[in-house]
């Protein structure tokens, strides 16, 4: 659609700049100016310089979260986007089932985060959870509030059970908007089921799926309220991801610059890693 | 290459049909003769569409069979029957060039990949693509994508028949002539069979050598344009064909012979008609205004260029002819008189003498 | 195969509601139960857990709060929305594009990063532990959400509409109100849902955000967990009543959850 230029468009953009710049810029601001200063309490500070972030980026303890949420993001990304996708060239394209499917998988996604963390954290108990006693029943040791390996295995157990509906109604939605016409096009050229998914399927839910892996990859990195109800981080820090330490620095130690420090950093791996995929994925259309 | 015939073949859409409606294609018995040029015409919603794909394979009938050169393939899937085709809404392949898209049929049949280059080449050839061979298919107009859907049918050494749905609705005005050549020249270079599906009368007499007109699930007519044109077998086509199409009048049929309140209408079917209620039909190419014959009153008259269209009222109801340009046009009262040989009289819809399917 | 490929939606299906069954199922049990011995359903059916909740002040005006709330939110979002969507779709104007984009970046923020800075600012202009604290922090992450979720929808309306609008004599508010938003009605729903949707979920912001006159039922739920020792039951029923709003929601929009999603664009 050829748009014309108006300056005026503006009034129209301006309720929201408002409220979006009282919310993002003040914010942000509070924030940069923590991250530069020192304070001992009583609302007295001291310049810092760059020193939080010289010493964020040199601490163990940040490279340990940030690798812990990379592995976390990478693998459910692995695992939720492929799914997803199955599950979505899987589901029936019209008929009456089609509605119960959408109603009964978009359940997770409206679950308050804190009630899926606590759900979870029910189902997978080893006495009385129903996940916890069957693994034990059929001859697994699993504990997930004890052993590191099966907190990992819940968390990510449960991110899978809340999100991978969100990219099976992204896929669904590509699939259904492509016409039958080529379908039966590719019937009648003889493509296999593969050729029918690598060249009518995927290149018509490319745009879907690139919102699907941009917005599992941000609501990720920001994960906080669901693993902090089901692990609170532990056993110890191995489930401790980037949301939970920062929230542990600046709500329960109450170190504030570093906190701001961590903040910023932090932000700016989300915008870095959004902004090289959304390149890297939409390349190919500008050609 | 091959002939087609459809043996009372029969589909229903819903599981288990009782009505004559319920059927989406009523029966019917047809030969497509190898190499012919077909137009399957119609309104919207008539089952031409169900037809072709009945043809295709896309759908299974629910009665009756389908054969190619007298081999059953009314079980077969699609990619078996080696056929080809065009739809409405051009199909491309959008992440692959115009060469893969061409490619595509063949590659997907394992054919190897000196003969795809030499066919693909070919076909480029034949349908202007060859300077836009190593572009992205989905940059094209529609027109270019239609004409790689076309390239894709006939990349095929094999086809049977080609099947085009529509093709041209969404090409531009000035582009429908230009394809439409091109579709007759490639029918003269490679004389498959092919079945083009359209509502509009133009492309349908354009196109093809035998056009098959169909009308509420049904076949009404089969015939080359000028039959269609000259000796309707149904009201309906004599309305759907020609522009403007045949009057339909009312009249009563008594010892063979067709009366308009009381007047008797020379007829070329007269003694083949039953008595009782029927209709006459006459094209308005073969009325004029005479000194005697059926009373009528001129209502409107419409210029369209090298002749008037006038419209007037009679007992049997409104009668349009053609008057040639500076043709005397009575002003209010006149008479009508028909052509005998091109005025027939028909019953139920269809031509009296020839009731029933063709 | 074909044949076999509904089982792949019914697995899924099975898994989405074993825990939910889990939580729900737990609800009508009671503590001894719970504690006591392992059962696949409730032995001894009680509705003493949804009793507490709905006589006990405490526990349902969380309920309250978090739908009025909501309901802010959802319907400011929406609003201001609408006209920027509006203008991103059809006009062009200085710095659009980077406006726009940066409108999206704050979808990016995490929730940690903000829960401080927002605590202070809302302190300092006074409106913390109040609705409108949690509705407009939660704005920064609808809005962005709604403008581009509406700018899909009416980018995919043609322009001529307007034009003819403004040839039968509309004024532009009139045209806007009484034409425009009727005709992407489905993008408006949507749009909402997706408001509703993350703005009832959200735990970290709304509960930094309030802390008595406020609170919602989320947060209600995580003290009494550590407060009054283990009343699983409880937690139970409180987690099954937070399902039931966003149940109705889907149903309602449930012919658009699809539809919506493929119009939004990047």
């Amino acid at each position: 659609m050829n748009k014309t230029v108006n300056q005026k468009a503006w009034f129209f953009v301006a309720p929201v700049l408002i409220l979006v710049a009282f919310n993002a810029i003040v914010p942000l601001m509070t924030v940069v100016n923590y991250s530069v200063q020192e304070t001992f309490g009583d609302n007295v500070f001291f310049w810092a310089g760059l020193r939080w972030f010289e010493e964020i980026l040199r601490s163990p303890r940040f490279h340990d979260a940030l690798g812990r949420q990379l592995f976390f993001t990478g693998t459910i990304l692995a695992i939720e986007i492929p799914l997803g996708v199955i599950i979505a060239l899987a589901m029936p394209r019209k008929g009456p089932w089609v509605s119960v499917c959408l109603v009964l998988m978009a359940m997770p996604l409206l679950i308050p985060w804190n009630v899926v963390g606590a759900m979870w954290n029910i189902f997978g108990l080893p006495e009385i959870g129903l996940l916890g006693k069957t693994l034990n029943t059929i001859g697994f040791d699993y504990n997930y509030t004890r052993q590191p390996g099966d907190a990992w295995f819940t968390l990510i157990l449960m991110d899978v059970w809340h999100w991978t509906s969100l990219v099976v109604l992204l896929a669904y939605a590509g699939l259904v908007s492509i016409p039958d016409a080529y379908y039966q096009a590719a019937r009648i050229d003889g493509a296999s089921s593969w050729a029918i998914f690598r060249y009518i399927q995927l290149p018509k839910m490319k745009r879907v799926l690139t919102i699907a892996v941009l917005l599992r990859f941000m609501d990720s990195f920001n994960i906080y309220t669901e693993p902090s109800v089901l692990t609170g981080g532990g056993p110890g820090n191995s489930t401790t991801l980037l949301s939970l330490d920062l929230v542990k620095i600046a709500l329960g130690q109450f170190d504030l610059g570093p906190a701001a420090a961590m903040s910023l950093i932090y932000f700016l791996v989300i915008l870095l890693f959004s902004w090289i995929f959304y390149t890297v994925m939409t390349r190919g259309e500008e050609q | 290459m091959a002939r087609i015939t459809l043996k009372n073949l029969k589909h229903a859409y819903m599981p288990n049909p009782v009505n004559d409606e319920d059927w989406a294609l009523k029966e019917l018995n047809l030969d497509w003769d190898d190499g012919g040029a077909y137009a399957l015409l119609g309104p919207s919603g008539c089952g031409k569409t169900t037809l072709l794909n009945l043809i295709s394979g896309l759908l299974t009938p629910s009665h009756g069979s389908i054969l190619f050169d007298d081999h059953d393939v009314t079980r077969l899937p699609p990619e078996q029957r080696k056929i080809a085709q065009v739809f409405q809404f051009p199909v491309v392949y959008d992440t692959m060039t115009v060469y893969d898209n061409l490619a595509f049929p063949l590659r997907n049949r394992g054919v190897d990949e000196t003969t795809v280059n030499k066919r693909v080449l070919e076909v480029a050839e034949m349908n202007d693509l060859t300077a836009t061979l190593g572009n992205r298919a989905s940059g094209l107009t529609a027109d270019g994508k239609q004409k790689i859907s076309l390239g894709r049918g006939l990349v095929r050494t094999d086809v049977n028949a080609i099947l085009f749905d529509e093709p041209l609705t969404v090409i531009d005005p000035h582009l429908k002539f230009q394809l439409r050549s091109k579709l007759k020249e490639l029918h003269t270079r490679v004389p498959n069979t092919m079945i083009y599906v359209t509502h509009d009368q133009t492309e349908a007499i354009t196109f093809a050598d035998k056009v098959v007109v169909m009308n509420v699930g049904e076949v009404v007519q089969v015939g080359t344009p000028k039959e269609l044109f000259e000796e309707p077998h149904h009201t309906f086509v004599g309305h759907f064909i020609g522009s403007p199409g045949m009057n339909v009048l009312a009249c009563e049929v008594k010892n063979g012979h067709a009366y308009i309140a009381g007047k008797k209408i020379a007829t070329a079917n007269k003694a083949v008609a039953k008595a009782g209620k029927s209709e006459i039909g006459v094209r308005p190419e073969f009325v004029k205004f005479a000194r005697q014959g059926l009373e009528a009153r001129v209502v409107k008259v419409s210029d369209a260029g090298r002749f008037s269209v006038v419209e007037t009222d009679s007992a049997g109801g409104r009668v349009r002819l053609l008057v040639e340009e500076g043709g005397a046009i009575p002003s209010e009262t006149a008479r009508l008189e028909f052509d005998p040989a091109a005025t027939r009289i028909y019953s139920n819809g269809w031509l009296a003498g020839r009731e029933g399917r063709p | 195969m074909a044949r076999a490929k509904w089982l792949i939606p019914t697995i899924y299906i099975i898994f989405l509601m074993l825990p939910i069954y889990w939580l729900v199922s737990m609800s009508f049990k009671t503590t001894n139960e719970i504690l006591g011995s392992f059962t696949l359903w409730p032995q001894n059916f009680t509705l003493e857990n949804y009793r507490t909740i709905f006589t006990d002040p405490t526990w349902y005006t969380g309920y309250i709060n978090s739908i009025i709330y909501v309901t802010i939110n959802t319907v400011l979002s929406v609003t201001v929305a609408l006209p920027a969507a509006y203008a991103f779709s059809r006009y062009r104007f200085l710095g659009d594009k980077h406006l726009f984009f940066w409108l999206l970046t704050n979808r990016m923020a995490p929730a940690a990063v903000f829960a401080l800075p927002f605590f202070q600012l809302y302190s300092a202009i006074g409106i913390f532990d109040t609705h409108l604290a949690v509705a407009l922090a939660h704005t920064l992450f609808n809005i962005p959400l709604a403008v581009w979720i509406l700018e899909g929808f009416m980018s995919g309306v043609p322009k001529q509409l307007d034009e003819t609008a403004y040839v039968d004599g509309y004024s532009f508010p009139a045209f806007f109100v009484k034409i425009f938003v009727p005709t992407i009605a489905a993008g408006v729903g949507v749009a909402a849902f997706f408001c509703f949707m993350f703005s009832w979920v959200e735990l970290l912001l709304a509960k930094t955000l309030t802390a008595v006159a406020a609170k919602p039922i989320a947060a209600t739920m995580t003290k009494t967990a550590s407060s009054s020792g283990y009343e699983l039951g409880l937690l139970a029923a409180a987690g099954t009543l937070t399902i039931i709003p966003g149940a109705i929601v889907i149903y309602f929009v449930r012919n658009y959850i699809a539809k919506g999603f493929a119009l939004g664009r990047v």
